[in-house]
């Protein structure tokens, strides 16, 4: 039952002090925040750090924030934490449906988004919103602050735009102009916990632009383009749905695994589509399910 | 190095790895018994123990995270008996082998706590991380809203 692995652990005060301790390491070293997943890919030795870095004790990476037109969200905001914040429930009310289909209570209450993102699976819940909000990754390392758009974000399964020595502060989520409407279907094998085999998030302004991303049906979550391109400006109707659904298998490129088959999530994904926009539409011209519905 | 945690409300100082994992630590060096070792992974639930009043997984969290902090067991949810949720799972034989119940307890008085009324979904909602292979949940589920005291009828 132990972790077989042995690695140093330092636990920093200040950014600075974790800036500074990562730019020393010469070696392996691994970023601790909630450790849903770290924890379990230390036990099955997926990684082998020889330092391990906690920076839930750093002040100030616990807050979510309004700045003008945009909400950041720290490196240590639980999902438990999105979840209850009326900011983002009004504001950016996909991630309040996201936030609730990730693990289960004892999960969510130490995962983080910033963490989920940074462990890049596949699957990964908050990858396709984040996409579909266009939202910006800040980083920080020995050189200052940088920043990356989402969609550059992603490199492959558990890997991402992240340097040696930098570490990821906040995500800032610009609020789109005026209304929108939302939604995440997502599917899985049962209600509780177990992670998505395919979702979509997609969002809806009053001005027909359309933002779609999938999640779990590519080596990374993904920008669906040509249906984007293709329903822009446009209104939805049956024939519109109908042309966006073809779209799905030139968009996705799902593999058959433990969890589902390759043509079970094709299918799902069109159906998911389908669903997530009538649902979205519906939340913009205000009488869809409210947000945190099950659509799956 | 050496760590200090509240564990049921005694304090303890103990000398950890930094690969030490809570629930081990908790079984092996304070000797409390209730975290069941499960999966091991995050996805039964069975390991279960509140953090700062927080529900966690004590598989996924290093002992050294926990300096400072309060750990809850069952054995520390109330000072003297059981709880009333505790009370009304025996009364309705909610449990058959057991080995999930020092979890579910644990998830549903955090629910209790935050939300005194909870609909069944919200019990539903709150225990589906934890595991049961016994009971099929309904008698575990009719225990925490009867223990909750719910104008909603079981309706099973």
């Amino acid at each position: 039952m132990t972790i077989a692995h042995e690695f140093d652990y330092l636990r920093p005060a200040t950014l600075e002090e974790a800036v500074e301790i990562l730019a020393k390491h010469s070696g392996n070293v691994r970023v601790l925040a909630g450790g849903t997943d770290l924890v379990p890919w230390l036990r099955d030795e997926m990684i082998a750090p020889d330092l391990v870095v906690d920076i839930k004790r750093i002040e100030g990476l616990d807050r979510i924030d309004h700045e003008g037109d945009v909400v950041s969200i720290g490196s240590l905001v639980t999902f438990t934490d999105l979840l209850r914040s009326d900011l983002i429930a009004t504001r950016l009310p996909l991630i309040t449906e996201m936030a609730g289909t990730v693990g289960s209570t004892g999960i969510r209450n130490r995962a983080t988004l910033v963490g989920n993102i940074c462990s890049a699976v596949p699957s990964c819940d908050a990858g396709p919103v984040l996409l579909a909000y266009e939202a910006i990754v800040e980083i920080v390392g020995e050189s200052g602050f940088r920043q990356i758009p989402i969609d550059t974000w992603f490199r492959g399964p558990r890997q991402t735009a992240l340097d040696r020595g930098e570490i990821v502060t906040k995500v800032i989520v610009p609020i789109p102009e005026g209304r929108h409407g939302a939604a995440y279907p997502r599917l899985s094998r049962y209600r509780g916990e177990d992670l998505a085999q395919a979702s979509v998030a997609i969002v809806i302004t009053p001005e027909n632009h359309y933002r779609v991303a999938f999640g779990a049906v590519a080596p990374t979550p993904l920008r669906a383009q040509r249906i984007e391109a293709l329903l822009d400006g446009r209104t939805l109707d049956e024939q519109l749905l109908a042309g966006a659904t073809v779209l799905v298998s030139e968009e996705v490129s799902p593999i058959t695994d433990i969890r589902s088959t390759r043509e079970y999530r094709l299918r799902m994904c069109e159906v998911m589509l389908n669903r997530g926009l009538k649902a979205a539409l519906a939340r913009l011209e205000g009488n869809g399910p409210p947000y945190g519905t099950r659509l799956m | 190095m050496d760590i200090t945690v509240t564990v049921n409300g005694e304090p303890f100082t103990l000398s950890v790895q930094p690969a030490d994992v809570l629930l081990e630590t908790l079984r092996s060096s304070v000797g409390v018994k209730s975290p069941k070792v499960g999966c091991e992974r995050g996805d039964c639930g069975s390991c279960t123990v509140l953090l700062d009043g927080h529900s966690v997984r004590s598989c996924l969290v290093l002992s050294v995270e926990t300096d400072g902090q309060e750990i809850t067991t069952v054995e520390g949810l109330s000072d003297e008996g059981l709880t009333r949720l505790q009370q009304t799972l025996i009364d309705l034989n909610s449990f058959q082998c057991g080995f999930c119940a020092p979890g579910i307890v644990l998830a549903a008085a955090e629910l209790l706590e935050e939300e005194p009324q909870p609909t069944r979904g919200d019990v539903q909602t709150a225990i589906s991380g934890n595991l049961c292979r016994c009971t099929g949940y309904e008698p575990i589920i009719d225990a925490v809203l009867a223990a909750a005291d719910t104008a909603e009828e079981p309706d099973r």
